[in-house]
């Protein structure tokens, strides 16, 4: 069998082989960035070039940029931390926005996957406590790029500060974390090609942060924890790659995108394609096969070594139906038929083929046999 | 250290900015000395073993799964070695595999402890009972329950470090939800009474954590026979990377704790997060390493350590063990130096890589907390060095740092007025001294 074909890149991506190298040697670094002496000096010399790599490559100042385990912790710190009594998050958040406040309220979508903007601010409005707003820059599900910077110039207007889990979209589309209008900004770096187990929190500098964990009082006292050099310096490695990538890299996976999707409508006319009206990842499609549960399609093409996910890699243990296709208005059991293909940075056009012979031939299971 | 890792250390000629141990080179006076600075801060942090280097690099590219993604062998592939990570981690405590709960860190694991904890039980037991010579981030973690309402008492250490078992035992009510007490202390390396301690905590109904960040391949250590109910461990304080830790959660009786990290529900909801698959697999090997070489380790690192204390105080008067010599880490020295100045004897001895207290409050220069609470005149705080050896620390290493502390005390001293009137016989605390 020819070896197995990876379409997941939005629950995770391989790492590059020039930021596995970086990470290499930056685990041969003996010292804690926190330590005085020669060895702790050089370790924090190779975090705070990294952050300084990072900061560049998405535009940031330096002390905006707090180190986190991952986007779920900076997820989590953002809306914590800010200490805001009220917490707006749209109805297509990641369970990491979603789930962390218990009174957090829901803005909804329009059923073209983007953010209801009229909702936002009549929610806004009717309730002058301060607030904070999460909206993603694009989703991890239908790859819908988010009005985020509409957003926050009506949460600003309304003295709300906006959060951005920026997560899915560093290095798929252009991304100036300055001038996208966002007060906080979560990023990731097993998405691009970078390891797990680090994320950051962009944080501008007017916003005041009670930290989630105590402690040492590292990165200026928002995140304490010895920091994990190895992962920063993957981070900042990965970063730069798929920022300069960036361009060509969305236009190629574009292309093998639309040319999946116009085979997938060629080949099942019944097929509906979720998002494609929208802003949308060149790498992502959202695609349900009506009458077929995504468990099954995801099993068959698994058996034919073509690795796909039918919601977020989180919560695929689980079968339900996707929460996001629900909120754009999706009946249950068209939402609970639909699968997600991810593109990256080692996607070919035989994965293309691959899926294709494994997925058209998909059938309803008949009563009549 | 065995013959395998001594390779690995020393083909692997390029540790950073600078060679730890087992190269020697020629020293201006014509002897053998070792590279240096020498690295003598191993409670700071660790070097990653080559070994546990090894084994996390192909989990980077090759088998780079989401070890939560269910439905392919991507994600299988990474599962499987997560799980095998976590028995290694719950091996060398003791533990089942299902009472381990991946984290960034031992701060992380703190935090989720102590905050956990407490927040799931303070409307019922809002009290919990700490060390004043704890890890800062178990502190500010009961800092932070204070604001909630939590009350927290604060114990004092006898002079040798330890905790005293009847103070412990009176503070005791009926509302104390949880004791926090760590297995070995960060600065003084001091072994607390773990089994005492559990079995006081057991007999009372209250829950036992300990940070065992220092303690962990360290000690041998056993959440069943020590009755601990949760702990704390570190990656790279053990030889694995930096960014990973685990917590232990008793299953039976079962602890319950509220999330601190809110959102997929990785980790049977305990720590949301994918879970970084190549450093679990650094922290899991870096746990089997250790259970496998620890006896032989411990006796090699004693053996050092002492080899360091008696040769510095056989030349040198008037130097000062912190902490009990007795229930102490191996590879822990905290020694006092009077009539010298701190900030001079670190300048004096800039050839080693040590510490005047802990890694987070090393730019302060206030004095070490841990060591005002034994007792410790502020002077003698302030001239305190914490001497940590560890895997690929060497007898050469031990030998040089021995002449380079002699040779800076006993310059300092010369230098000094005090020491001259200490030599005379003068009191110096009997000295009035005129105000200006």
């Amino acid at each position: 069998m020819n070896p197995p074909v990876y379409m997941d890149y939005n629950a995770t991506a391989p790492v590059f082989p020039a930021a596995a190298a970086a990470m290499g040697e930056a685990l041969k670094i003996a010292g804690n960035p926190s330590s005085v002496h020669r060895y702790g000096r050089g370790a924090r010399k190779a975090m705070e070039d990294a952050r300084e790599r990072l900061a560049a490559a998405i535009g940031a100042q330096l002390p905006a940029i707090v180190f986190t385990s991952g986007a779920t912790e900076a997820n989590n710190l953002a809306l914590l931390g800010t200490g805001r009594s009220r917490i707006l998050v749209s109805a297509i958040e990641h369970d990491s926005v979603r789930g962390v406040s218990p009174t957090a309220e829901l803005v909804p979508v329009q059923r073209s996957g983007v953010v209801d903007l009229a909702a936002l601010e009549r929610m806004l409005g009717a309730d002058r406590r301060p607030a904070l707003v999460s909206l993603m820059l694009a989703n991890n599900e239908t790859g819908v790029v988010q009005p985020v910077a509409e957003a926050a110039e009506i949460a600003h207007r309304y003295g709300a500060l906006l959060h951005c889990d920026a997560v899915q979209a560093l290095g798929r589309i252009a991304l100036d974390v300055s001038a996208l209008g966002a007060d906080l900004v979560s990023l990731s770096a097993h998405k691009i090609g970078g390891p797990a187990g680090i994320g950051a929190l962009y944080v501008k500098d007017h916003v005041t942060l009670k930290p989630l964990l105590a402690g040492g009082g590292q990165e200026r006292g928002r995140r304490a924890g010895t920091e994990n050099l190895s992962g920063i310096v993957g981070f900042a490695a990965a970063a730069e790659i798929a920022v300069a990538r960036q361009p060509d890299e969305a236009e190629r996976l574009r292309a093998l995108r639309d040319a999946l999707e116009a085979r997938i409508q060629a080949e099942r006319p019944d097929a509906v394609l979720f998002g494609i009206e929208s802003p949308r990842l060149a790498n992502t499609s959202c695609v349900a096969l009506p009458g077929i549960a995504a468990e099954r399609q995801v099993i068959a093409l698994d058996l034919a070594g073509v690795a796909v996910s039918a919601g977020a890699a989180c919560s695929s243990g689980k079968v339900r139906a996707s929460a996001v296709l629900g909120a754009m208005g999706a009946p249950a059991d068209l939402a609970a038929s639909a699968i997600r293909v991810s593109l990256g940075w080692q996607s070919r056009a035989e994965d293309i083929d691959r899926f294709m012979a494994a997925w058209a031939g998909l059938r309803k299971p008949s009563l009549a046999a | 250290m065995n013959a395998e890792a001594k390779k690995a250390a020393n083909g692997n000629d390029k540790l950073g900015n600078g060679k730890l141990g087992n190269g020697t080179e020629r020293g201006g006076a014509g002897r053998n000395r070792p590279h240096t600075p020498i690295y003598l801060d191993y409670q700071a942090t660790t070097p990653t073993d080559p070994r546990v280097v090894e084994a996390m690099l192909p989990y980077f590219t090759e088998k780079f799964g989401n070890p939560h993604s269910r439905n392919h062998p991507f994600g299988w592939e990474a599962e499987e070695a997560v799980e095998k990570a976590r028995e290694q981690v719950a091996a060398i405590i003791g533990a089942d595999p299902r009472e381990i709960v991946f984290t960034s860190g031992a701060t992380e694991s703190n935090n989720l402890a102590i905050k956990g904890v407490m927040r799931f039980h303070k409307d019922r037991k809002n009290h919990m009972i700490t060390l004043v010579t704890e890890h800062k981030c178990v502190l500010d973690s009961a800092r932070h329950l204070e604001m909630e309402g939590v009350e927290v008492t604060y114990l004092p250490v006898q002079q040798n470090g330890l905790v005293d078992m009847t103070v412990l035992a009176a503070a005791i009510t009926p509302k104390t939800a949880l004791i926090s007490i760590m297995a070995a202390n960060n600065e003084i390396g001091v072994i607390q009474p773990l089994a005492e301690i559990g079995k006081l905590c057991r007999t009372k109904g209250v829950y036992f954590h300990t940070d065992a960040a220092q303690a962990v391949g360290k000690i041998p250590l056993d959440v069943e026979a020590m009755h601990i109910d949760l702990m704390s461990i570190s990656g790279h304080k053990i030889y694995g990377p930096k960014g990973m830790g685990a917590l232990y959660v008793r299953r039976k009786p079962r602890v319950r704790l509220e999330a601190l990290i809110h959102g997929g529900g990785q980790e049977r909801g305990m720590r949301s997060g994918t879970l970084p698959t190549p450093l679990c697999v650094g922290l899991g090997e870096a746990c089997a390493i250790a259970m496998k070489e620890m006896p032989a380790e411990a006796e090699r690192l004693k053996a050092l350590r002492e080899r360091l204390y008696e040769g510095i105080t056989r030349r040198l008067p008037e130097v000062f063990l912190n902490g009990d010599h007795e229930n102490r880490l191996p590879g822990n020295l905290n020694l006092s130096f009077a009539y010298v100045e701190g900030e001079g004897l670190m300048m004096g001895i800039k050839d080693l890589s040590v510490s005047s207290g802990s890694a987070c409050t090393s730019a302060s220069l206030e004095p070490s907390y841990v060591l005002r609470a034994l007792g410790v005149e502020e002077e003698l705080a302030h001239t305190s060095i914490r001497f940590g050896l560890g895997r690929f620390t060497t007898e050469e290493e031990i030998d040089y740092a021995i002449e380079q502390v002699v040779e800076a005390v006993s310059r300092l001293r010369e230098l000094s007025p005090l020491w001259e009137m200490a030599q005379e016989g003068i009191d110096i605390k009997s000295i009035k001294w005129a105000e200006h």
